[in-house]
């Protein structure tokens, strides 16, 4: 098959190769990752045909664009006589076409004198056709250099012919320095139509956020032609506030607003008030074997991506609905008869991070449609620095691992395929039986883990859960050894005490 | 909210929704708006399956909205051919043969899409709890007392 140069941006490296397998399954086209470094922007791909390339990168955000390989090598000896073995039968098709030259330096600098002069390195190519340096319909031809770290050594060597470019300019599109309404915990536009890719938003989708904020992610995936709902559990996100901040906003700011602003209004479904913990969205009850408990199934799963960043906790502490002691009858009876007074404030009470994203796995694998994918950003560790594992769901399969580091902190998005049910009982047949299948496997290696490392996970996760419920049996003081930990300032105690309802000793 | 959106809203009391009746919400007080969108064929016969079309008719009746088939329409009947001059042709020569969303088509996104309430409230058929909806936005946040 054909070999392709993409062109990727040297940042949030560890998304990037996740990034592309996620846009060929969307195309629906047959990839390979030929060459591909984590410190280098330049990645091999095999694929079907030009046509294949333009709709792979069509939809990226971190790559640039996507050229058909016309030669490559360590140096520019070896780049001319790669080109001509590699291209010489197709430059003919390009002797009297409009065409452009471009020099692309990967840490590297060169002068408009020895750009020019690499262009004419490649003057047997006998291109004859007029020169045009904007001209968007023009073919364009590019060099790319790609030096090392902190040397002046050249590395590599590519030479290309542009077939698609990406959708990196979306970045500039929804720059939150530009919407109207945003909030402190607004995901930057970049990563929120990232998170899209990853989930496959797409064309007559149907998309969901349960923590929605000012809309971020609904916005993303409807950029992407999907349709998108949402909900928070703070009414004002929402419904937004009044009064005018940015220049050329009217009217309120408010989620709506902010889909107005981009013209996407016709795919937002709305917003509703809501928990995830107690979620008035229909789900389908799953038992162990596949089948759906008598009574509490309502239809199949009917959504086709669920993304979300879900509250750390960590500024706000993680609130869910709920009281932190038992009620008395006098309580009961006065919420009873409050509730529907538009003053009323439902008590909220602290909750674990770890349950959190449990509930969100659960809530998941009961509302996906087979196929459907869950994306959602997770801190890799505690505020006490204890490593928070990969939560797991037998019917979600992990897709890609991605790691955003930062100065003190690192968080990373975690992308899950909801599988068929056959596929649920095959694995849990290999899982008996203690194999992995090749698909697993190779998940595993790809998000740079080893299967030992990832059964690691595993094992404390579920030691973990153990630990849990003989802690709810008797009551007693858990171990903090990161196999189930409490995110909130409060730490275990506080998530503990309001978990089992009883005070506990550290 | 759109009409799409209350076929897949149950009531959130964890113990209610095991029951049939918790399903669909019933609007009460009901004051409905229209707003226009363009209508997407795609979405409409993807979202067709996933519907629960007996709770669908039951709430556009409860609206007193005009009455739904009682089956749902078959996917192929959200489009039809017609046949027009292929646009900047003035020979009369040409005909084309285009894809054009049907009447089926254009009722159902105006029902799923476009019909939307605006305020009232949404009742559990079941435990009988009310959910307000204010500007279009349903509050489902269970009091104290149902937690
Ligand atoms: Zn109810």
């Amino acid at each position: 098959m054909p070999e392709y140069l993409v062109r990727l941006v040297q940042m949030h490296e560890s998304f990037r190769k996740a990034e592309l397998q996620a846009l060929a399954e969307l195309a629906g086209v047959e990839m390979d990752i030929v060459k591909y470094e984590e410190d280098s922007p330049f990645c091999i791909l095999t694929l079907p045909s030009p046509a294949a390339a333009k709709a792979l990168i069509s939809r990226s955000i971190l790559s640039l664009g996507i050229y058909s390989l016309w030669g490559h090598g360590t140096s520019y000896d070896l780049l001319h006589a790669s080109t001509s073995q590699l291209s010489s039968h197709q430059w003919p098709a390009f002797q009297s076409t409009p065409f452009r030259f471009t020099v692309d330096s990967f840490r590297g600098t060169k002068t408009a004198m020895q750009q020019r002069e690499i262009i004419e390195s490649f003057s047997y190519m006998n291109f004859r056709g007029p020169i045009k340096m904007r001209d968007a319909a023009a073919e364009v031809f590019t060099v790319f250099e790609d030096y090392k770290e902190h040397a002046a050594e050249l590395r590599y060597l590519y030479f290309g012919r542009l077939v698609g470019s990406s959708s990196r300019h979306l970045k500039t599109t929804y720059d939150l320095k530009k919407r109207h309404y945003i909030s402190t915990t607004s995901m930057d536009a970049e990563l929120a139509l990232l998170t899209a890719n990853m989930a496959l938003a797409a064309p007559g989708k149907l998309f969901y956020d349960p923590f929605m904020g000012t809309g971020g992610f609904p916005i993303a995936s409807a950029e992407f032609g999907a349709y998108a709902w949402g909900s928070d559990i703070d009414g004002r996100s929402i419904r937004g506030t009044g009064g005018s901040a940015r220049k050329g906003q009217i009217g309120k700011r408010d989620v709506q607003g902010n889909f107005k602003q981009y013209g996407l209004e016709g795919r937002y479904l709305g917003g509703f008030v809501s928990d995830l913990t107690n979620t008035p969205l229909r789900i389908q009850s799953l038992q162990e074997d596949g089948s759906a408990v008598q009574g509490r199934s309502i239809g199949r799963g009917w959504l086709d991506g669920i993304i979300c960043d879900p509250p750390y906790g960590v500024r706000e502490g993680l609130k869910v609905l709920g009281s932190r002691a038992e009620l008395s009858d006098l309580e009961r009876s006065t919420h009873r008869d409050r509730y529907m007074e538009s003053g009323y404030i439902p008590p909220k009470r602290p909750y674990s991070f770890t349950a959190l994203l449990d509930d969100i796995l659960a809530f998941a694998a009961e509302t996906l449609v087979e196929g459907g994918r869950l994306s959602m950003w997770v801190p890799t560790a505690n505020d006490e620095d204890v490593e928070l594992v990969i939560p797991v769901n037998p019917r979600l399969r992990i897709m890609s691992v991605c790691v955003q580091r930062f100065n003190k902190w690192s968080r990373r998005l975690l992308t899950y395929r909801r599988l068929a049910e056959e596929e649920v009982l095959e694995e849990q047949g290999a899982r008996d039986e203690g194999v992995m299948d090749e698909k697993g496997r190779e998940n595993e290696v790809g998000r740079g883990a080893g299967a030992n490392e990832l059964n690691d996970f595993r094992r404390k996760y579920f030691e973990g859960f153990k630990e849990f419920e003989r802690l709810r049996r008797d009551g007693s003081s858990p171990r903090p050894d990161g196999a189930l930990v409490a995110d909130q300032k409060g730490g275990w105690d506080s998530a503990l005490r309001d978990v089992f309802g009883k005070g506990s000793s550290t | 909210m759109k009409l799409l959106t209350l076929n897949f809203l149950t009531c959130a009391i964890k113990t209610c929704k095991t029951s049939p009746s918790s399903f669909p919400l019933h609007p009460q007080d009901s004051e409905l708006e229209i707003v226009e969108a363009d209508i997407n064929v795609l979405f409409l016969r993807n979202m067709l399956p996933r519907l629960m079309w007996n709770e669908l008719r039951l709430i556009v009746n409860e609206l007193g909205l005009p009455s739904l088939p009682e089956t749902a329409p078959d996917a192929s009947s959200l489009l039809e051919t017609k046949l027009q001059v292929p646009e900047g042709d003035t020979t009369g020569l040409n005909i084309e043969k285009i894809e054009v969303p049907s009447q089926v088509a254009k009722d159902l996104h105006r029902v799923l899409l476009e019909t939307c309430i605006r305020e009232g409230k949404l009742v559990c058929g079941n435990c009988g709890h009310e959910y307000k909806v204010m500007e279009g936005v349903a509050n489902f946040l269970l009091p104290g007392h149902l937690v």
